[in-house]
């Protein structure tokens, strides 16, 4: 049986519009051969998870520059564990300062590519570490 | 060998001459490092420009001399002989108090100008109290809820002398008004004020994407404040006509110059169908671009920037003022070159960008710190920074002559290649029936969406080289100290905006904001409406809640 395409949802939390990012992330991955639902702008953690839920996504990619993302992100991730989502993998990307990134891995998100990061290890990235579901 | 400057018609010849005589030889034994060489925004650059280049090319058309048409060189006679740039550090963070401190650090340190940055809730017309402002408060950027805030914001600063930037745009008229309360307030006269506000919301539908309201409503409110720097705060410029978020959504140089001044084109028809007459407004039109690292590419752009607008205004508005046809323009470093990967070579990316912005002719600069791929800069990166602009006018000698670039074959063809991809766009967009329309139909939002993803597929494939991230990588990178936001800030905020609530005349704010909204039901002008809410500390957010239910949200198309 041929494996179901990736589906990833690239989402944009956050009050900021800087799309740039999340767009080109969101056409890398779909001409790496996933399926990609991105969310627009200014998604609420509730919005967010609810897409992951109704999308039956396999990740989540996470976009934020306003500088929110203590707040925001670890609120996504306490929303995924309550719709037991725990099996989604979670990246985040966008303008964060290092010492924040120990406390965002340690609330679930697995890996955070900051400004410069190319697309090809984010496309490596998912690929090894996704738990791809069974359907 | 002749005693004359050689003409394109004698340049064509020896191109020939040394072609076959020199350089093909020369290529039989070195060849080239590449086989095509682009620019920054992809396009092609030829190994050597000659005059053959510059045929066609009238002096006094083109080139011409500096405070005169076309206004290629400058627009100023002397330049930076007669007064240096304004050395303009963007800031702002945490509660009003925070940024009156760095304020007045900024200013202390030699800094000529003031330029706020607001923090996304008051950029998206939101109180700090609001449920989505739940971690942005005094993030990236200085919160301002009421007039209470400006007051604090401003504090010990004589307002008629200091020149105050700020970066507002959808809720841009209620923010001025604070400004405008506060002066008032503290007994500064209004038509001694100077400043700017951004005030740009088609770049924001196109980039940026800090909308609120329908580009219709939004062009009304835009115009409404025209008419009153007119006829209350002459030396105020009312916008700042956006390219360098077009840029960092990663468009070219020619989309960023072609959108930026399409958009100025859409704004000046606007006011002239608000009943005003171009020479009444069009002096306090500015402009702000990008200050990318191609550093000709870069210095082409500004100066075919003046010289398209002096043609636009001339001869499609039939402007008479001069003050009219020449394009004033901040420019500002290119944050989406920094790379949070060896962040120190940012300091260097921002030294050669800050020189392409002096020698393409700018009359105020913004240098990005090093530090703004992790968070805002801290004291010493913003010193680094602002540095950087001084050792360029202290040090450099570029400030010396006037548009020193010039006459070069290289340089002026860029220039005339600019300007000509500039028309070409402004056809397309004409033809689709302006600018507002061309946004409906989502065009310059793919043009950018497509260059920035090719830009993106050069640096992955090694095309285009980026230090420390595609090549000369080291495996631990030093790292550096960033700004830590106080965590009591939002609460701090809340606390301020829950005593203005609670202390305010809440008859007079219920009155102001009906009166507004019946105002904005229908034509009457709108910025009496805000100041009067100003002065009575109704909040941003309850200002922006009335225009909300009047004129409806923005929703953007995804595409």
């Amino acid at each position: 049986m041929p494996d179901r395409r990736l589906r990833v949802l690239v989402a944009k939390p956050g009050l900021d519009g800087h799309d740039r990012g999340a767009k080109i992330i969101a056409r890398a991955l779909r001409d790496a051969g996933m399926e990609v639902i991105y969310t627009g702008l200014r998604q609420t953690p509730e919005q967010i998870v609810n897409a992951a839920l109704q999308e039956d996504v396999d990740c989540i990619g996470l976009s934020i520059l306003s500088g929110a993302h203590n707040v925001i992100l670890p609120r996504v991730m306490q929303l995924l564990k309550q719709k037991e989502l725990d099996d989604v993998l979670v990246l985040a990307g966008g303008i964060i300062p290092e010492q924040d990134i120990p406390a965002l891995k340690a609330c679930g998100i697995s890996e955070i590519f900051l400004p410069g990061a190319s697309t090809e290890p984010i496309i490596a990235y998912i690929r090894n570490h996704v738990r791809q579901k069974p359907h | 060998m002749g005693k004359h400057l050689t003409t394109p018609a004698d340049s064509r010849e020896s191109d020939k001459d040394w072609q076959e005589k020199t350089l093909d030889p020369f290529l039989q034994r070195a060849p080239e490092r590449l086989t095509q060489f682009t620019s920054l925004s992809g396009e092609n650059v030829k190994r050597l420009y000659t005059p053959a280049d510059l045929q066609d090319l009238d002096f006094q058309e083109n080139i011409g001399y500096p405070g005169q048409p076309p206004y290629t060189r400058g627009i100023h006679p002397t330049m930076y002989r007669g007064k240096l740039w304004t050395m303009r550090q963007f800031s702002g963070f945490g509660t009003p108090e925070d940024t009156n401190a760095r304020f007045h650090y900024l200013l202390q340190q030699g800094q000529s100008g003031l330029s706020v940055a607001f923090h996304l809730p008051t950029l998206m017309g939101l109180d700090s109290d609001h449920p989505m402002s739940e971690g942005e408060v005094g993030r990236c950027g200085v919160a301002v809820d009421s007039l209470a805030d400006m007051e604090v914001l401003f504090r010990g600063i004589d307002l008629e002398k200091t020149t105050t930037s700020m970066t507002i745009n959808a809720p841009a008229a209620v923010i001025w008004a604070m400004y405008l309360a506060n002066a008032e307030k503290q007994g500064f006269d209004s038509a001694k004020l100077s400043g700017t506000i951004q005030n740009d919301i088609l770049k924001e539908y196109i980039a940026q994407k800090t909308w609120i309201f329908p580009p219709r409503p939004s062009m009304r409110l835009i115009t409404d404040t025209f008419r009153y720097g007119v006829e209350h705060v002459p030396r105020w410029n009312t916008i700042s006509i956006s390219g360098y978020h077009i840029r960092e959504a990663g468009s070219t140089a020619v989309q960023e110059l072609a959108f930026t001044l399409r958009n100025g084109i859409e704004y000046v028809e606007a006011a002239l169908q608000a009943g005003l007459h171009v020479d009444q407004f069009a002096p306090r039109l500015s402009f702000f671009f990008n200050a990318h690292s191609d550093l000709f590419e870069e210095v082409a752009k500004y100066r075919a920037a003046r010289k398209i607008w002096y043609h636009v205004m001339k001869e499609r508005f039939g402007a008479k003022d001069p003050r009219s046809w020449a394009l004033r323009f901040h420019a500002q470093t290119a944050g989406c070159s920094l790379t949070a990967q060896q962040p120190y070579n940012n300091i260097v990316r921002t030294a050669i960008q800050a020189l392409a912005a002096v020698l393409g002719g700018t009359q105020s600069l913004h240098t990005n710190s090093m530090d703004e791929t992790y968070a805002l800069p801290t004291e010493q990166a913003v010193a680094i920074a602002l540095r950087t602009q001084q050792i360029l006018a202290a040090e450099s000698g570029i400030a010396n002559t006037v548009d020193p670039l010039a006459g070069s074959y290289f340089v002026e063809a860029l220039t005339r290649e600019m300007e000509q991809g500039c028309w070409e766009y402004f056809e397309k967009i004409d033809a689709m029936g302006g600018m507002v329309r061309a946004i409906e139909n989502c065009f310059p939002q793919r043009e950018i969406q497509d260059a920035a993803y090719q830009y993106q597929r050069a640096v992955e494939h090694k095309e285009k080289i980026v230090v420390g991230v595609n090549d000369f990588l080291v495996e631990q990178d030093t790292g550096i100290e960033t700004l830590a936001i106080d965590p009591e800030v939002s609460a701090k905020q809340k606390n301020r905006l829950r005593e203005v609530r609670a202390t305010r005349g809440t008859a007079a704010v219920h009155q102001a904001l009906e009166d507004l909204r019946h105002a904005a039901t229908g034509t009457d002008p709108l910025m009496p409406h805000f100041m009067n809410c100003a002065r009575q500390y109704a909040t941003l957010g309850e200002v922006c809640d009335v225009l909300r239910s009047v004129f409806g949200t923005y929703t953007e198309p995804i595409f």
